[in-house]
């Protein structure tokens, strides 16, 4: 049986447990508040965007001159898997979720006779695919080293542009977590590259009236200079969901991570006080038995 | 005229104004044009620059740096990868940065320093531009 000092240091250290987690959660929350916001504002920019690709992409009649990010290199043999992550633990299954969708991922495609090629963007998605990925991993950037999320994005983006043209895949899947809720999010992948597949085909076309649109310059050069950062503003869209996913994730584990501690700390206490209570007994039965003897 | 134009200007931070508008001439690459309502189906790209919202008799200008713009019979829609209010610009910081940038595009070891440092001289320079009209 635990002595009561021990009971007393045992209490005293889950009590300050309970603060951390406490405190961690009021941070999410409040940096949750945040994150949304920011998806919230970037999220004109993307539909935007995704409605004019969609209008062009209707339009343009592929040809060798379109460019490949569109229209893909017309196989599916390698594919280039990004999955963003976070960059911190202690999120629940955040980082789990979407690192197994990752594997999954990954076995799927390997089994399909596909050869398959990893970023990670997270430190948490690095961590948990080295172990069995580390030879596909072709880089793995971590979310603190950009300023922001957009400079982030760009940065990915590039990396990613820069691997295509060289031939280095001829699909890119995007592996990142949907944000359904403060409490729900979902593991989720997407195709990113070509972009004619990653266009929702039902979006709504505009109505023209008849008329067809003009191009200044012309339809390739527009295609050319739009579709990096459509694929930039995907990512970021993506970065920014992740980023509330994450934040709203903690707060949920941080939130029953107190609460846990909170019924630990009551329990450590009963028994605290049933100890304290039955050595007074001992020592008075003692003291009785004592006088009695005398 | 009595009809006025829907003008969605959004840049990935924000939307910057939705609104309804008399007339907004955008930057073009190939030129400077105007959009009234009315305008027929267009797609064309932007050059950093400023853009002129005239609206109710009153002129405004906002600074952006590249884009899209796209005209459709609902309205025009331009996607700016940045935006700043003109008004709000700070002249002597510009120079400040301007000076920075042009010492680094001489001293850039390497293409890509270059050209970034280079593509910063011209943004600053449109932005001085854009500023010289608007006093």
């Amino acid at each position: 049986m635990a002595s009561l000092k021990d009971l007393k240091n045992r209490i005293s250290s889950v009590k300050s447990t309970q603060k951390i987690t406490k405190a961690m959660q009021m941070v999410a929350a409040a940096k949750l508040r945040r994150a949304q916001d920011s998806a919230e504002a970037a999220r004109p920019y993307a539909q935007k965007m995704a409605q004019v690709m969609a209008n062009l992409a209707n339009g343009v009649v592929a040809g060798p001159e379109t460019p490949k990010l569109l229209t893909g290199t017309g196989q599916s043999d390698t594919v280039l898997l990004l999955v963003l992550s976070a960059d911190r633990g202690l999120c629940g299954g955040f980082n789990g979720n979407i690192a197994r969708l990752a594997r999954e991922r990954v076995a799927a495609l390997v089994s399909d006779g596909k050869d398959v090629k990893i970023i990670t963007v997270g430190k948490k998605g690095y961590d948990a695919l080295k172990r069995l990925h580390r030879d596909r991993i072709v880089s793995a950037l971590e979310l603190k080293e950009a300023a922001s999320p957009a400079a982030l994005a760009a940065h990915v983006g590039d990396i990613v542009r820069k691997l295509f043209d060289e031939g280095g895949f001829d699909v890119c899947e995007l592996v990142s977590s949907e944000f359904v809720s403060v409490i729900s999010q979902k593991p989720k992948a997407r195709t990113l590259i070509p972009a004619s597949e990653a266009i929702d085909p039902d979006a709504p076309a505009p109505d023209l009236g008849g008329a067809i649109y003009e191009y200044e310059p012309d339809e390739d050069a527009i295609l050319a200079a739009l579709l990096p950062r459509y694929v930039d503003t995907v990512i970021l869209s993506a970065l920014l969901e992740n980023a509330a996913g994450e934040m709203g994730a903690r707060m949920a584990a941080m939130d029953s991570a107190t609460r846990n501690a909170g019924d630990l700390i009551d329990k450590l206490n009963l028994q605290y006080n049933r100890t304290r209570q039955a050595k007074i007994t001992t020592e008075l039965t003692e003291i009785i038995s004592g006088a009695e003897a005398v | 005229m009595a009809d006025k134009l829907q003008f969605d200007l959004v840049s990935p931070e924000a939307r910057v104004f939705s609104g309804t508008v008399d007339m907004v001439v955008v930057p073009g690459t190939e030129g400077d044009f105007g959009v009234l309502p009315g305008h027929a189906p267009f797609m064309a790209t932007i050059r950093t620059g400023a853009i002129e919202v005239h609206a109710d008799g009153t002129v405004t200008r906002t600074f952006i740096d590249g884009g899209f713009a796209e005209v459709t019979p609902a309205g025009l829609t331009i996607l700016a990868e940045h935006t700043a209010d003109i008004a709000k610009l700070d002249a002597a910081d510009i120079r400040a940065k301007l000076e920075d940038a042009r010492l680094r595009a001489k001293d850039a070891s390497g293409d890509d320093a270059r050209e970034a440092a280079e593509a910063e001289i011209a943004r600053l320079e449109a932005m001085q531009a854009a500023m010289a009209i608007a006093h």
